[in-house]
């Protein structure tokens, strides 16, 4: 059985809230209701700000938000029906541009969406227990110690108010029982262990005296603190400079290798993907579109979006003044998955098959490889560029 | 460090590490402190020639109002002479910082008493009930801007915002009139007026009813003077509570779409751990500096509620004060409460630099 095994997973926002008996709340706005986690989200944000129209109609994965099912005229489906799984030890891509819904999946598995505004749907069974049904205590629990995250704005994902010692032991005094000294000890050798000089010194800093890189290894050694089963890496990359990135993969790498932790890694990055992923999911629009092992996924691209996504990664060795390939137009939350490919307005591959009903995952072929296309890539078509 | 020279940031009060009393520790806090008192001295001498100013431009004078509208020029001239205010500003203010520097603020030509002894009678009076405001303010308000922020758009959230928006627009006296008809005339759950009750057997060792009562043991005094700070405070409380809750409510909502809040969410860490570290913590800042100076301002404002319970503080007595052109309980007056000023935001400076190690001095 996997470690974390995710199905049919929906997120929508502004409409009823988790309870069936916060109808009143599914009129407000979706920013409105929505609370910490998502407020200051990551560029996901667009996809739920955007108040279109409802996703499809009806939706039988929706449990717990009563026999009216999703309503609201204004709901968002910021993810809708993703299934992937993820095996002990095991490094997963999630892999798609802003707004597909890679970040309030992460959000939603983590429990850290707004109780109120955010409707979940599916499983995520971790462990043999759903973390979507759980009661807010109990993932409370299993939160840092064993799912941890991490996110991908170091200095702001710090507290500019409190040292940098505190922010680490206060996680291992509230998961291992560790006390004063001893969580010191522990916390100077965490920051040791995700290289950080000088730990002792670093412990009584607080986050503004830190470089970006050295904030995202302390965030990183919270993440660790407690030698999490699933370690869920939000784009952890994003804010830094190309040579600190290489140090934070390598580093993450390391740490997955030492441990046996699972890790889920969220990126829009081609390239992470390539250096660290064993199997790889490409998000579009809140649905699957492509899921693969890493080096089939590089050698054949079967979606059209696959494709292009690797087309658009400019080459060194392209001749000067050579175009870049970019995939035309923006990704498009109003776009409903019910009534066809949510990608077919922005694909060169597009058919009249690819407007009649949601296409489906085609069967897995080798290393599970498994497409959402009607008319998928041929493996021997050229990469372009 | 052998070999090693420091480098001194020469203090500037805008620049955020010109005191970085984080680095310093204690000796840090007490060169900021010791600063911010010589700093002082300017404030108030800068102050004092402007009242100069100001209060010679006012129309008429002590000895009009002593004497009344139909004083010959000779009576005026008489009393000018007598109060020395014959004599050239310039000589008038020197005799006065002579006399400040002998902590001698001179003598009122209202009641004939020293000024120093008329403010060491009232002043404690305003202070304590000044305080008991802001305590309340503090106290309700804070937790109540936060619950409302956490519950934003729920009852009370809309209860805290709208409740806020009254308080700022009733006027304090007549707050303070309904707070007396219905809970001291009518249910007679608190006294109507004063400080203590007659026949109270109270000792005076400070001046402040309460703290007098705690220290000679007199509890019963303690209390009454408790009973008859209720009603009053509560009433001159309701313009920083509404402040206060507002602020907090805005402060939090802002702290709570911060990225370290989720943060410290997916550490699972306690929610009381979640509120007190990394969102209060954060979402104080505002707060403590508007605390700072509703406090200034309560000492000043107090004047309405005094007045409707009978308080005795200092309000009614710069009320007439300022009829009878008193001018040395004005000067002496406005310049304490500039020093309170002063003093009050320097604990603001140093609230800010326990709870921010980036000291944020703006």
């Amino acid at each position: 059985m996997p470690l974390l095994d995710v199905d049919e997973l929906t997120v929508t926002f502004g409409g009823r809230g988790r309870r069936a008996d916060r109808g009143r709340d599914r009129d407000r706005k979706p920013t409105e209701a929505a609370g910490p986690t998502e407020a200051a989200g990551p560029a996901e944000d667009t996809s739920v700000r955007a108040a279109g129209p409802a996703g499809p109609a009806e939706d039988t994965s929706v449990r717990a938000a009563g026999p009216a099912g999703p309503a609201g005229g204004n709901a968002v489906r910021a993810v809708n029906g993703v299934s992937f799984s993820v095996d002990e030890g095991q490094v997963v891509g999630l892999v798609g541009e802003s707004g597909c819904g890679k970040s309030v999946t992460s959000l939603a598995l983590m429990g850290l969406l707004p109780r109120k505004g955010a409707t979940l749907g599916g499983r995520a069974d971790f462990e043999g227990a759903d973390l979507l049904a759980m009661g807010p205590r109990r993932i409370r629990d299993l939160r840092g110690s064993k799912l941890a995250m991490i996110f991908q704005d170091p200095l702001s994902s710090l507290n500019p108010v409190v040292p940098i010692g505190v922010q680490v032991t206060e996680i291992l005094k509230r998961h291992r029982g560790m006390k004063g000294e001893a969580a010191r000890k522990e916390a100077a050798q965490l920051l040791d262990r995700v290289g950080i000089p000088d730990p002792d010194r670093r412990l009584r800093e607080y986050p503004h005296q830190l470089s970006g890189g050295m904030r995202q290894r302390a965030l990183i050694a919270m993440a660790v603190a407690c030698a999490p089963r699933l370690l869920i890496a939000d784009e952890p990359t994003t804010a830094l400079d190309v040579t600190i990135q290489a140090q934070i993969l390598e580093l993450l790498k390391e740490l997955v290798d030492q441990e046996g932790t699972a890790l889920l890694m969220i990126t829009h990055d081609l390239g992470v993907v390539a250096g660290l992923c064993d199997q790889v999911n490409v998000l579009y629009a809140g649905k699957v579109v492509e899921s693969s092992g890493r080096r089939e996924l590089f050698a054949h691209p079967t979606h059209p979006y696959t494709h292009g996504l690797l087309g658009s990664i400019p080459r060194l060795d392209a001749p000067r003044g050579e175009p870049l390939n970019p995939i035309r137009g923006s990704i498009n939350d109003q776009i409903a998955w019910a009534d066809g490919c949510a990608f077919a307005p922005r694909c060169d591959r597009y058919e009249m098959g690819c407007l009649t009903g949601t296409p489906e995952l085609t069967e897995p072929r080798e290393a599970g490889h498994q497409a959402r296309c009607v008319n998928p890539v041929l493996a021997t078509t050229e990469v372009p560029a | 460090m052998a070999g090693r020279t420091r480098i001194r940031i020469p203090y500037h009060p805008y620049h955020p590490y010109s005191y970085n009393t984080r680095k310093k520790g204690a000796r840090g806090v007490l060169r900021l402190v010791v600063r911010r008192l010589l700093q002082l001295i300017p404030t108030l001498l800068g102050l004092s020639v402007l009242l100069f100013l100001w209060l010679n431009r006012l129309p008429g004078g002590p000895a009009s109002a002593i004497l009344g509208e139909r004083a010959t020029e000779a009576e005026v001239a008489r009393i000018n002479r007598a109060l020395g205010l014959d004599q050239p500003l310039h000589v008038q203010y020197g005799r006065f910082l002579k006399r400040i520097v002998e902590l001698d603020l001179g003598t009122s030509t209202q009641t004939g008493q020293p000024v120093w002894d008329e403010f060491v009678l009232r002043f404690p009076a305003t202070v304590e009930l000044s305080l008991a405001a802001i305590l309340i303010a503090v106290a309700v308000g804070i937790p109540l801007g936060y619950l409302a922020a956490r519950r934003r758009g729920g009852w009370l959230d809309v209860a805290a915002v709208s409740g806020s928006l009254v308080g700022i627009c009733i006027p304090v006296f007549f707050l303070a009139l309904i707070l007396k008809g219905v809970f001291a005339v009518n249910l007679g759950l608190f006294p109507t007026f004063g400080r203590l009750t007659t026949g109270v057997d109270a000792t005076s060792v400070t001046g402040f009813a309460v703290l007098d009562g705690v220290l000679t043991g007199e509890f019963d005094a303690s209390w009454d003077a408790v009973m008859h700070l209720v009603l009053p405070a509560l009433a001159l409380s309701s313009i920083p509570l509404a402040v206060i809750v507002r602020m907090t409510r805005a402060s939090v909502l802002e702290v709570l779409g911060e990225d370290y809040v989720r943060t410290a969410e997916s550490k699972g860490l306690e929610r009381r751990t979640v509120r007190g570290r990394h969102i209060l913590r954060n979402a104080l800042l505002p707060v403590v500096t508007a605390v700072g100076l509703l406090t200034g301002s309560l000492l000043s404002g107090a004047v309405l509620t005094e007045s409707v319970f009978s308080f005795g503080g200092i309000g009614s007595f710069i009320r007439t004060a300022i009829d009878a052109r008193d001018y040395p309980v004005l000067v002496g007056f406005i310049m304490f409460i500039a020093m309170v000023y002063v003093l009050i935001n320097l604990l603001v400076d140093l609230a800010y630099s326990v709870i921010d190690p980036r000291v944020r001095v703006h």
